[in-house]
């Protein structure tokens, strides 16, 4: 086996990088396959509550590169699926704690026995970043339709560029189908046409990602909200599968009314 | 503004895609609008030594070609009048 190394980032923070991480690792785990995810933003870490591993925390990646424990020692296993981890980041250090090569030398070894390695990249474009891109062969960009998150994007773009790192894809992440059709939101067609980076997953807005948060259980698993459905698609479009993108539709009267009905 | 562009058809995306539009072109080739009217200059200094071009016809934008920018002059030349130079 021999893992691909998909890191996950964005420039601007709370676009939902972690969200997205947390969702894509379920799916493909759901799939089958082994997974890892690396939790990048040390000092400020979060990816183990979004999949609800927060109390199983004992060693972080901190620990594994300062040599207190053993690369495995610091895994935690999801219960849900048998082939699922988690590296989680250390809370009381800093980004300096980790170096690029650090980050190179920890996928390398993780490689043979995954599929994939995932790692969450903090926000921003310094340190944290820079680690979290070094060891990838696979970038994803989260943003979300709005200027300052499109804007951060494009810097990020272009600091892959100089990376010499492959183009990266582009997840759209929060669109609010009745603002784009209302002419008050940038479309999926604008947000290409100004960033140019193929897009790879357009995740609607969706209030059961906060809930999905609050009990720690990825939309993916259940795969029944529009986002977990589009989390999966994107799991499927990474493995090399062709699958269409979903409509995104606007509620009509007449749904909401069914949607009473229906005690929901 | 809002209610008053909504009602006249001018809805709030295609402000921020024309404001967007603009603001990565500047920040991916960071260039602002200054240097390009001192190149404008200058260009138009150098090709005036050996072309009779009129000043104030001079174009210097910079386009876009998928992610990458260029520079695209548009110098149109006098037409040659017979006078000796």
């Amino acid at each position: 086996m021999a893992a691909n190394v998909l890191t996950v980032t964005s420039g601007k923070g709370g676009v939902g990088k972690t969200t997205t991480v947390a969702n894509i690792a379920v799916a493909l785990a759901n799939d089958g396959k082994k997974v890892v995810c690396i939790d990048g933003d040390i000092g400020l870490r979060n990816l183990d509550v979004i999949l609800g591993l927060e109390n199983r925390i004992v060693y972080d990646i901190v620990d594994v590169v300062e040599g207190r424990c053993r690369i495995r020692q610091a895994m935690i296993r999801d219960k849900r699926f048998p082939e699922l981890f988690l590296i989680p980041a250390a809370q009381t250090r800093d980004k300096n704690a980790v170096s690029p090569s650090d980050m190179i030398r920890l996928c390398d070894e993780l490689r043979a026995e995954f599929d994939w390695i995932i790692i969450d990249s903090p926000a921003g474009i310094e340190r944290g970043f820079k680690n979290s891109i070094a060891p990838a062969d696979i970038i994803v960009i989260v943003t979300n339709p709005e200027m300052s998150a499109v804007r951060d994007a494009d810097r990020v773009v272009g600091l892959i560029e100089a990376e010499e790192k492959k183009p990266p894809y582009l997840i759209l992440n929060r669109i609010k189908q009745n603002m784009v059709q209302r002419g008050d939101m940038l479309s999926v067609a604008d947000v290409y046409d100004l960033l140019r980076v193929e897009v790879i997953g357009i995740v609607p807005e969706d209030e059961n990602t906060i809930i999905a948060a609050n009990k720690g259980v990825p939309l993916a698993i259940e795969g029944k909200s529009r986002s977990g459905v589009a989390y999966r698609n994107i799991a499927k479009r990474l493995c090399g599968e062709q699958v269409p993108f979903m409509k995104l539709d606007v509620d009509t009267l007449w749904d909401k009314l069914m949607q009473i009905g229906k005690g929901n | 503004m809002g209610f008053l562009d909504n009602l006249f058809g001018k809805p709030s995306a295609n402000h921020a895609k024309n404001r967007l539009q603009l603001v990565l072109i500047h920040d991916r080739v960071n260039l602002n609008s200054a240097t390009i009217e001192l190149l404008k200059d200058d260009i138009i200094n150098a090709i005036s030594k050996h072309i009779d071009i009129d000043p104030s016809s001079v174009r210097i934008e910079i386009e876009q070609q998928g992610r990458s920018q260029k520079l695209v002059a548009d110098i149109p030349i006098r037409p040659h009048s017979g006078k000796k130079q």
